[in-house]
C-alpha cells in the first residue's frame, strides 16, 4: 500500500479527499492538515522572485516513521498533499512527481468544466477514476 | 384499474403493474372506457397508435429527443407509460421517483419507458414484452388526460428529482412546440425546458400527419439500434439551437454560454457537469458543434431517464477530432478557452474554420476539417510526438564519441542519433548532454513537474547543443518525452534515449566536446561534458562559443566531422542565444561561463549536483555520456592538447561538469582546447603539455571541481529561472502547459 491519502486543498479548505486504507483515516487527515503548514512555509520560503521561481513540486514535506507526506502546489495556490506509506520504498521521487503531474492535469480538466465552481468539492467522475487508478497502481 | 393492471391479483404494484395502472388512469381521465384493451386501444388520441410497439419504441428512441410522440409510442410499448411519461421524457423522469431514477439501473425501469432507443438492449425488450400486454401503443395517451394527472405527479416527483423541476413547471402541457418536434420549429430559448413540455405537446400537437412521419423516421433510426445515435432531425435541431447561441457554426460556444443553456434543462448541476466532461472532447472549455450536439443529446437522454454513460458513446464522439488530439487539447484553458487561452488553440482552430465553412454543408466533411484543427490544437500531443521523433536523435548525437555523427547540423539528426545512442547505451554518453538539456528544458518545460524528469534531457541537449533554437524544441520534446518517461526512472535508466539531449547539446558539444573528448582518454563523459560546455557558453557569448568550437574542430584529429559541424554549431549558437530567453539566465550564464570556463572542464565535474537529485541523475548520465565521448575523442584529442578543462560555461555545462568531476580521471585527457580559451587562461596550470599530465591533471581536476561547484550553483539558479519560465514557454507552445501553469 503505497499511497494512502490524497487531498486537494484550496486555501486550506479541502476540495477532494481520497484515502485508500479505510482505517486510520482520521490520522491521515490530521497529518495532511498539519503538513499544510509545511506547505505554506515552503511557499513563502521561496525567496527571490515570486511564484515564478517556485517549483510546483514541493517534495517530501514531512517524513515520519511510517509514512511520508509529499506536497505539490499549483500556481493558483491549490495544494495537493499526498501521504505515502513508507513501506513502499519503490516509490521514487519521480514517480511521485508524475503522480502529482497527473493530478494537476486532471484538476485542470475539472476546472475547465464550466459547471464546476471553483471552491466546490470535486465530484467529477473522471477525476475520481483517475485518482483511483493512480492509487491502485501505486499499491 | 388496479384489477386491470393485475395489482390486485398480485397483491402489490410491480413496475409493470404500476405502469399499466398509470396508463389506465390516463385512459380513464381521457374519458375512455377502462378496459384492459383500452390501454392498447386508446390510441386514437393525440398520438397515433402504433401497433408495433417494438418498432415504435426503437424509433422513438432514435428520435426520442426529437419527437415526443415517438417516445410516447415507445412508452406504451415498453411499459404502460404513465400517461404523461411516455409522452414526455419528463414522464420518464417523473417516474424516476417511482423507480429510483438516479440509480444506475434506471435504464431498466425508466429507459424502457422513456424510450427504448437509449435503454440497454435488454430492458427495452423486456419492457416491450410486458407492454404489449397492456397496450399496444398506449403511448398516445392523450396528453390532455394524463396531463393534469401528471402535473401533480410530476410535481411530486420533481421534488425528488431536480430534473423533474421542469416537468412540474410545465405540467400543464404548455402548448409549446416540442423542442425537437419535427412538426414545429423547436423553441429557441427554452429548448430544454420545453423539451418535456414539447413532449407532451407532441402528443397533442403531433397530429397523425407529423406522427406518422416521425414514426417513420423513428423506425428508420431504430434500425441503427444505437441508443445514442443522433438522428438527422435531432441533429438539425441541435444545429439550430447551436446557431441561436453561436451564429457561426464553425465557432465555439464558450463554457459560460453553454452552462447557461444547459442549465435551462433543469438537470442537476452534477449531471450537467458530467455531461460536460463527456462531451467536451478536447477539453478546451468550449463546445464545438459536434460537442454541442453530443452534449445536447446527452441532456435529452438524461431527461428521458437514460443514465449518463461513463464514457462518451461512439456515435456521439466528435468524429472530426482525432482521439489523440482531443486528449491533448484537454489541457487548454477552460472557460477562458476562447478568449485567450492557449495561444495555439484559437489559432489552430480558426484556420480550420474556413475550411469547415467550405465543407459546412456536409457535416462529415466539416468534421474532417475539424480533425486537422484538432490536431493542430492539441499541442501536447504534438509535443509528445514531436519529441519522440526527435528525441531519439539526440542521444546519438550526444554520444559524439562514436563518431561525430552529431556533427550534423540538423537537430533532428542529432536527436535521432542521440536517441539511438541512448537506446543502446543506457548510460548514454549523452547523458551529460541530457543532463544539460534537462536543465534547459526544465526551465522551458511547460510542466514544471516534469522538469526534473525531462530536465535532464533538456539540459543535456541544452548544454551540448549550440543551437538554442533546437533547445526549445528539444525541451518541448524533452518535456513531452519526459512525460512519457515520467514513470521511468530518471534519465539514467530511461531506456528511451534521453529525449532532451537533442541537438542543442549535440551541436555544441559535438563540435566542442569532440575535441575535448578526444583529448580525454579516461573520461568519456568528460569528453562529452567538455563538448557540452563549449556549447553552453556560446549562448551568452556567441563569440566564445564559436571560437572554441572552431578550435575544437581544428584540434580534434578525428573530429573532422566536428569541424564540419562546428561551423554549423556556430550558427546555432546564435540560436542558443535566442533560445535563452531569459536574459538573466544568459547573463548569469555568461558570468558563469567566464568563471566556470576554467573550471568547467568536463573532466572534473564537481559533484555538486547532490543537492538536486535530478541533477545528480543527470550528472550520472552526463558522466556516462562524457565518458563515452571522452573515450572516443580521447585519443584524438590528446594530441590536440585542448585545454584540459575548458569548463563549458553554460549551466548545462555545469551539469556535465558535475559529472565530469565525478570522473576525475577524465581530467587527464581533457583536451578542451579552445572553447574556453578564457577559462583556460584562468587555469594556467592546466597542463596543455603532455608532459605534465599528472600534475596538470590534478590541477585541472581541482579547478574543475571548483568550477563544478560554481557551475552547480549557477545551474540550480538557472533551473529555477527556467522553471519560472515555463509560463512563457507554455504560452509559446500554446498548449496544455499554459493552462496547467495558469491553473
Amino acid at each position: 500500500m503505497a499511497v494512502s491519502t490524497i487531498i486537494l486543498f484550496l486555501q486550506n479548505y479541502p476540495l477532494y479527499i481520497r484515502s485508500v486504507p479505510t482505517e486510520n483515516e482520521l490520522k491521515f487527515h490530521y497529518m495532511v492538515h498539519t503538513s499544510l503548514d509545511v506547505v505554506d512555509e515552503k511557499i513563502s520560503a521561496m525567496g527571490k522572485a515570486l511564484v515564478d521561481q517556485r517549483e510546483l513540486y514541493l517534495g517530501l514535506l514531512y517524513p515520519t516513521e511510517d509514512y511520508k507526506v509529499y506536497g505539490y502546489v499549483t500556481n493558483s495556490k491549490v495544494k495537493f498533499v499526498m501521504v505515502v506509506d513508507s513501506s513502499n520504498t519503490a516509490l521514487r521521487d519521480n514517480e511521485i512527481r508524475s503522480m502529482f503531474r497527473k493530478l494537476h492535469n486532471s484538476y485542470t480538466d475539472v476546472m475547465c468544466n464550466p459547471f464546476y465552481n471553483p471552491g466546490d468539492r470535486i465530484q467529477s467522475r473522471a477525476f475520481d477514476g483517475m485518482v483511483t487508478s493512480m492509487m491502485i497502481q501505486v499499491c | 384499474i388496479m384489477e386491470l393492471c393485475g395489482a390486485t391479483r398480485l397483491g402489490y404494484f410491480g413496475r409493470s403493474q404500476f405502469y399499466i395502472a398509470l396508463k389506465l388512469v390516463a385512459v380513464a381521465q381521457s374519458g375512455f372506457p377502462l378496459r384492459v384493451e383500452s390501454i392498447n386501444t386508446v390510441k386514437d388520441l393525440p398520438l397515433p397508435r402504433f401497433v408495433a410497439s417494438k418498432n415504435e419504441q426503437e424509433s422513438r428512441h432514435a428520435t426520442s429527443y426529437s419527437s415526443d410522440s415517438e417516445n410516447q409510442g415507445s412508452y406504451s410499448g415498453v411499459i404502460p407509460p404513465p400517461p404523461g411519461r411516455g409522452q414526455v421524457k419528463k414522464g420518464s423522469t417523473s417516474h424516476d421517483p417511482v423507480q429510483p431514477r438516479a440509480s444506475v439501473d434506471q435504464q431498466e425501469p425508466v429507459s424502457p419507458v422513456v424510450s427504448p432507443q437509449q435503454s440497454p438492449p435488454t430492458s427495452p425488450h423486456t419492457w416491450r414484452k410486458h407492454n404489449r400486454h397492456p397496450s399496444g401503443g398506449n403511448s398516445e395517451r392523450p396528453l390532455a388526460g394524463p396531463g393534469p394527472f401528471w402535473s401533480p405527479f410530476g410535481e411530486a416527483q420533481s421534488g425528488s428529482s431536480a430534473g423533474d423541476a421542469v416537468w412540474s413547471g410545465h405540467s400543464p402541457p404548455p402548448p409549446q412546440e416540442n423542442w425537437v418536434s419535427f412538426a414545429d420549429t423547436p423553441p429557441t430559448s427554452t429548448l430544454l425546458t420545453m423539451h418535456p413540455a414539447s413532449v407532451q405537446d407532441q402528443t397533442t400537437v403531433r397530429t397523425v400527419a407529423s406522427a406518422t412521419t416521425a414514426n417513420e423516421i423513428r423506425r428508420q433510426s431504430s434500425s441503427y439500434d444505437d441508443p445514442w445515435k443522433i438522428t438527422d432531425e435531432q441533429r438539425q435541431y441541435y444545429v439550430n439551437q447551436f446557431k441561436t447561441i453561436q451564429p457561426d457554426l464553425n465557432g465555439f460556444i464558450p463554457g459560460s454560454a453553454a452552462k447557461e443553456f444547459f442549465t435551462k434543462s433543469k438537470l442537476p448541476i452534477l449531471e450537467l457537469s458530467h455531461i460536460w466532461e463527456l462531451s467536451d472532447f478536447d477539453k478546451d472549455g468550449a463546445l464545438t458543434l459536434d460537442e454541442f450536439c453530443a452534449a445536447f443529446h446527452l441532456v435529452v437522454a438524461r431527461k428521458n431517464g437514460y443514465d449518463l454513460p461513463e464514457k462518451l458513446p461512439e456515435s456521439l464522439m466528435p468524429k472530426l477530432i482525432d482521439l489523440e488530439d482531443s486528449a491533448d487539447v484537454g489541457d487548454q484553458p477552460g472557460e477562458v478557452g476562447y478568449s485567450g487561452s492557449p495561444a495555439e488553440a484559437p489559432p489552430s482552430k480558426s484556420p480550420s474554420m474556413p475550411s469547415l465553412n467550405q465543407t459546412w454543408p456536409e457535416l462529415n466533411q466539416s468534421s474532417e476539417q475539424w480533425e486537422t484543427f484538432s490536431e493542430r490544437s492539441s499541442s501536447s500531443q504534438t509535443l509528445t510526438q514531436f519529441d519522440s521523433n526527435i528525441a531519439p536523435a539526440d542521444p546519438d548525437t550526444a554520444i559524439v564519441h562514436p563518431v561525430p555523427i552529431r556533427m550534423t547540423p540538423s537537430k533532428i539528426h542529432m536527436q535521432e542519433m542521440e536517441l539511438k545512442r541512448t537506446g543502446s547505451d543506457h548510460t548514454n554518453p549523452t547523458s551529460p548532454l541530457l543532463v544539460k538539456t534537462s536543465d534547459l528544458s526544465e526551465e522551458n518545460k511547460i510542466n514544471s513537474s516534469v522538469k526534473f524528469a525531462s530536465g535532464n534531457t533538456v539540459a543535456d541537449g541544452y548544454s551540448s547543443s549550440d543551437s538554442f533554437t533546437s533547445d526549445p524544441e528539444q525541451i518541448g520534446n524533452n518535456v513531452t518525452r519526459q512525460r512519457s518517461h515520467s514513470g521511468t526512472s530518471p534519465e539514467n535508466t530511461a531506456p528511451p534515449p534521453p529525449p532532451p539531449r537533442p541537438q542543442p547539446s549535440h551541436s555544441r558539444s559535438s563540435s566542442l566536446d569532440m575535441n575535448r573528448t578526444f583529448s580525454v582518454t579516461t573520461g568519456q563523459q568528460q569528453a562529452g561534458v567538455v563538448a557540452q560546455p563549449p556549447a553552453v557558453p556560446p549562448r551568452p557569448q556567441p563569440s566564445q562559443a564559436p571560437g572554441p568550437v572552431v578550435h575544437r574542430p581544428v584540434d580534434a584529429d578525428g573530429l573532422i566531422t566536428h569541424t564540419s559541424t562546428s561551423p554549423q554549431q556556430i550558427p546555432e549558437q546564435p540560436n542558443f542565444a535566442d533560445f535563452s530567453q531569459f536574459e538573466v539566465f544568459a547573463a548569469s550564464n555568461v558570468n558563469e561561463e567566464q568563471d566556470d570556463e576554467a573550471e568547467k572542464h568536463p573532466e572534473v565535474l564537481p559533484v555538486e549536483k547532490a543537492s538536486d537529485p535530478a541533477s545528480s541523475l543527470r550528472v550520472a548520465k552526463t558522466d556516462s555520456k562524457i565518458e563515452e565521448k571522452t573515450a572516443a575523442s580521447a585519443p584524438a584529442n590528446v594530441s590536440k592538447g585542448t585545454t584540459p578543462l575548458a569548463p563549458p560555461p553554460k549551466p548545462v555545462r555545469r551539469r556535465l561538469k558535475s559529472e565530469d568531476e565525478l570522473r576525475p580521471e577524465v581530467d587527464e585527457h581533457t583536451q578542451k582546447t579552445g572553447v574556453l580559451a578564457a577559462v583556460l587562461a584562468s587555469q594556467p596550470s592546466i597542463p596543455r603539455s603532455v608532459g605534465k599530465d599528472k600534475k596538470a591533471i590534478q590541477a585541472s581536476i581541482r579547478r574543475n571541481k571548483e568550477t563544478n561547484t560554481v557551475l552547480a550553483r549557477l545551474n540550480s539558479e538557472l533551473q529555477q529561472q527556467l522553471k519560472s519560465e515555463p509560463v512563457s514557454v507554455e504560452l509559446r507552445l500554446g498548449g496544455d502547459p499554459a493552462v496547467l501553469m495558469l491553473v
